[in-house]
């Protein structure tokens, strides 16, 4: 940004830069698209403030995700606090279409009950847990009967 | 980190002790348990028991930094999560006794994580509805996550208990050997009526464990399994033995090398 284009602080335009940012362990989607950010506000101080809502309590990537936040808000030229929350629990109802949407093309099943997952490769139904517990505290390791694939899904917390 | 001062401590300082007494307890059989189990990365019987095993260890060990988190904003002191974790001798750690057996065989390790997450869940369903907002918001998330822990315990207690010969055998070796000490989760607090008065704890810990009880009866039944044993529970979070005594040596062998370093 130039100083002749002093870029438009408001929330959407916090929570568009946001969109930037990922979570390095599921970095298909964005953590807007992951539920991850709880608030992202302008405050009558000047102030930028973002709560961040960890997927999982020991969840190792927040205090990354946490820099990764307050560095791309640098360009906005204000005081940024960024904190994380557990005010409202993170749940995986939290991420959003778009999310679903893209984790599925990415190899890795939406959150689903594990009675209920599909693979996201050709659908099937007819697939099998191999772990409950998989690479990272969110997911779960499965098999597609069909297909033949390993994937991941995602568990509902 | 996650919770102002303002929100926090309740009015009277036999009320705040108590909770204080609460959250270390909570917080240490956390970080004892998820310590104990880590020492099976690496070395668990099969590679997805090694996942697994590993990331329960580092669910308990994330509860335990929030909750250590959380005591260290009640006593706004200058404590801090590490302070906390690591820097108190051996008689000082509060977690329950039934953590203090020593990592044993597989068997004893499902056992003891089978009888600590019903306990521990029993205790949280106490803790759902309280008055203290930042611990209820905490508990609302680690019961989310404790769910798993539940489904993989006890898919691995039928296995074992089903399986006659030394599966079984070493299940009711490990189950005879913990469950006098299982109960010394609900280990009363000091001041207990004061955080039950005050809304902060819905029930005592007397009740909680007669629902826990209530709720692995007929699991343990379904399976012909020893049910652990109503016991003392006097001194069930103190008198720590030599098993924990290494424990501790080892957790804390890095941080007492240099207790300045930072991360």
């Amino acid at each position: 940004m130039t100083a002749a284009m002093a870029p438009v602080v408001d929330d959407a335009a916090i929570l568009a830069a946001l969109a930037d940012v990922t979570d390095p362990e599921i970095p298909a989607i964005s953590i807007v698209d992951l539920g991850v950010v709880h608030r992202a506000e302008v405050h009558a101080d000047g102030a930028i403030r973002v709560e961040l809502l960890p997927t999982f309590v020991g969840c190792p990537a927040i205090d990354m995700i946490r820099s990764a936040v307050s560095d791309r808000l640098q360009s906005f030229g204000r005081p940024v606090e960024v904190r994380v929350s557990f005010e409202v629990p993170w749940t995986s109802d939290r991420i959003s279409a778009r999310g679903r949407e893209r984790l599925r093309q990415s190899g890795f099943a939406p959150p689903a009950e594990v009675d209920a997952v599909r693979c996201p490769y050709c659908d099937s139904a007819r697939v099998a847990m191999d772990s409950l517990f998989g690479p990272t505290l969110c997911r779960s390791l499965f098999y597609c009967r069909d297909c033949r694939q390993p994937f991941e899904s995602f568990k509902v917390v | 980190m996650t919770t102002a001062r303002s929100t926090v401590a309740p009015a009277d300082p036999a009320t705040e002790r108590a909770l204080d007494g609460l959250i270390l307890s909570m917080a240490d059989d956390e970080f004892v348990i998820g310590f104990s189990d880590s020492e099976w990365t690496g070395i668990a019987p099969i590679l997805e028991e090694d996942v697994a095993m590993s990331s329960i260890a580092q669910d308990e060990l994330g509860h335990a930094r929030a909750l250590y988190e959380l005591l260290a904003v009640v006593r706004a002191d200058g404590s801090t999560a590490d302070s906390i974790a690591y820097d108190r001798e051996p008689a000082e750690y509060r977690h329950a006794q039934l953590l203090d057996h020593g990592r044993g065989d597989w068997a004893m390790t499902i056992a003891r994580r089978y009888l600590y997450d019903t306990a521990d869940g029993a205790r949280l369903g106490g803790l759902a509805a309280s008055s203290f907002a930042p611990l209820r918001e905490l508990v609302d998330k680690i019961r989310r996550e404790e769910r798993y822990h539940v489904m993989h315990l006890t898919t691995w207690l039928e296995r074992l208990a089903r399986h006659e010969g030394e599966p079984r055998e070493r299940l009711v070796a490990a189950l005879e050997e913990l469950g006098p000490d299982a109960a010394t989760v609900f280990t009363p607090i000091d001041g207990e009526a004061s955080l039950v008065d005050a809304g902060i704890l819905g029930e005592p810990m007397a009740a909680l464990e007669a629902r826990w009880r209530a709720t692995i009866t007929p699991i343990f039944v379904g399976l012909d399994l020893p049910m652990p044993p109503p016991g003392a529970l006097d001194g069930g979070r103190s008198n720590h033995g030599e098993a924990f005594r290494w424990l501790w040596g080892e957790f804390t062998s890095v941080r007492r090398s240099d207790p300045e370093a930072v991360w």
